[in-house]
């Protein structure tokens, strides 16, 4: 299977590996996938309370190339948006950029399911939070 | 030392120049068809198959006439089965093979269920080797053959073949055995070993790919299969089609030269190989060999490296040929079958390596690539959520993952 150089680039360098602290009330965690399946993912983010807005993006992943290229740009993507507008981030774009080849198209589908599970995370912390 | 090094040589190996040296006037001056009766053209080229048919015997202690040649072993597993099913229906609809076997074994005794034989795939322990009295228990009066491989394509594990066909034997039941990543890296004698019929390949053993042989025993007992190609009546009648007479020539040669050279190039190959392995497990912990190390073939490791998913290891690695039993790099996105049939966990076959080393591999090479697998698992770890939590002290199998 040949690869873009995109995807080599995150492969080889990847961005914002690292882990936050999971019990900040600002800190949302998504952990996704499976050892059994070949892929884990684990997303976490750091929201400014006050704006919304991401400041820190970070991630681990076990899994293939196309895994851990998805998930290193997902957190490039992050930083810099609110919450609300993460949402907004399509498995589709990630597909896209990386040039993923068909049989890798679920790696996306992971890192999207990755963010939505770490800003879900963050909203209910936050949530608990205010009610406190 | 050159990059990339190749390490992937149970998929195929090189050709081996000497072999290709011996191949090529088969291609211009000496183009004759074997089967032409009435001219020197004809005559020479009858002439090489001949003296390459009898190196490829004598590389499995067979006489000239036994061996049938083919366009490879996926070839040479289909006749033996399906022709043996075929010939011994009446006898009997049962087979006993194993679940580690190669596909070319498991799917033609898949097609076989299908037309209404009745198929005993046996388990392997977690050596990758079957239990001899499974298989002796397996046997019944409706068996009309066993399909063992020698060694298997993935973790090297050799199989009690000796033990295997003297059981089939006594028991009066025909013994294939798919010895293609066998032959010509260790003994093999169809004598001494009992075996009926054996499939090879030239491509595993630096010969030309395209070309392999069915060895057919033709007495005590005399094997015989309906041909699954019609045709001319070559080979005895049971594989017709105009001879590879190139290919066959670079095969006999290959096999003259891995008899003359295993008794080196066996230790030799070990002994790299057991080099690697000593790197590897010195400097990474939690790696696993996969399969029995003692029962092995002397050029292959098959390891797991826990947390570090294959097909990234292999991109990581890239200037280093070899081959994960990982799903990410399968067509069918499963896992190995020979792994699991071996009790490895999913979670581990994911993560597993196969290194099959081969006669032009130096020493210079192994140890690079055993740095280069030390650094980038080391890597890729700082990079595995299951690492981490793995040092934090989480039990990762208590994990609820989710489906």
């Amino acid at each position: 299977m040949s690869y873009s150089k995109t995807l080599l680039d995150h492969f080889n360098n990847p961005r914002n590996v690292g882990s936050l602290d999971r019990n900040d009330p600002a800190v949302g965690t998504g952990m996704v996938g499976a050892p059994a399946c070949g892929d884990v993912m684990k997303l976490q983010v750091k929201v400014d309370p006050e704006s919304g807005v991401i400041e820190e993006a970070c991630f681990k992943t076990f899994g293939c190339s196309s895994a851990i290229a998805s998930s290193s740009l997902a957190t490039e993507w992050l930083k810099g948006r609110t919450v609300d507008e993460a949402l907004q981030i399509r498995n589709t774009e990630i597909a896209t950029e990386l040039s993923l080849p068909p049989v890798k198209v679920h790696c996306s589908v992971l890192a999207e399911d990755a963010i939505r599970a770490a800003i879900a995370d963050y909203k209910k912390k936050r949530a608990r939070h205010e009610a406190e | 030392m050159k990059t990339p090094i190749y390490l992937d040589n149970h998929a195929t190996t090189p050709v081996d120049p000497r072999v290709l040296e011996a191949m090529l006037p088969y291609f211009t001056t000496r183009f004759g068809n074997a089967a032409s009766r009435n001219h020197s053209f004809g005559w020479e080229a009858e002439q090489a198959v001949k003296e390459a048919r009898r190196k490829v015997a004598a590389l499995i202690g067979a006489s000239d006439r036994e061996i049938i040649f083919t366009s490879g072993a996926t070839e040479s597993d289909n006749l033996a089965i399906k022709g043996a099913a075929e010939t011994y229906g009446q006898q009997g609809d049962h087979i006993v093979t194993c679940a580690t076997e190669h596909k070319a074994v498991l799917d033609t005794c898949k097609r076989l269920e299908k037309r209404g034989f009745r198929v005993t795939y046996l388990p392997v322990g977690r050596d990758g080797r079957i239990d001899l009295a499974e298989l002796a228990a397996a046997i019944t009066d409706r068996t009309i053959l066993v399909s063992i491989m020698a060694a298997n394509n993935e973790i090297g594990v050799l199989q009690p073949v000796r033990e295997i066909g003297a059981l089939c034997r006594e028991r009066g039941v025909l013994f294939h055995t798919d010895a293609v990543q066998a032959a010509g890296k260790v003994p093999l004698d169809v004598e001494a070993d009992s075996i009926d019929l054996a499939s090879l390949s030239a491509h595993k053993m630096y010969g030309p790919k395209g070309v392999g042989a069915l060895y057919v025993r033709s007495r005590n007992p005399r094997v015989q299969l309906a041909a699954q190609m019609d045709g001319g009546g070559h080979e005895r009648a049971m594989r017709s089609g105009t001879l590879n007479v190139p290919g066959i020539v670079g095969f006999g040669e290959a096999c003259e030269i891995c008899r003359r050279e295993m008794p080196e190039e066996a230790p030799r190959l070990a002994a790299l190989r057991d080099r690697l392995k000593a790197k590897l497990e010195a400097r990474l912990d939690e790696v696993y060999v996969n399969g029995s190390m003692e029962h092995r073939l002397p050029n292959n490791l098959n390891m797991s490296f826990a947390y570090v998913e294959g097909e990234s290891l292999l991109m990581g690695i890239s200037e280093v040929a070899v081959s994960s039993g990982s799903a990410c790099t399968s067509a069918t996105l499963q896992p190995s079958h020979v792994l699991k049939a071996l009790g490895v966990g999913d979670e581990l076959a994911h993560t597993s390596i196969r290194f099959g080393l081969g006669r032009f591999n130096t020493e210079e090479e192994i140890d690079y690539t055993a740095g280069r697998v030390i650094e980038t698992v080391k890597r890729l770890r700082e990079l595995s959520p299951l690492y981490e939590m793995a040092k934090e002290g989480v039990d990762l199998k208590k994990v609820d993952w989710g489906g």
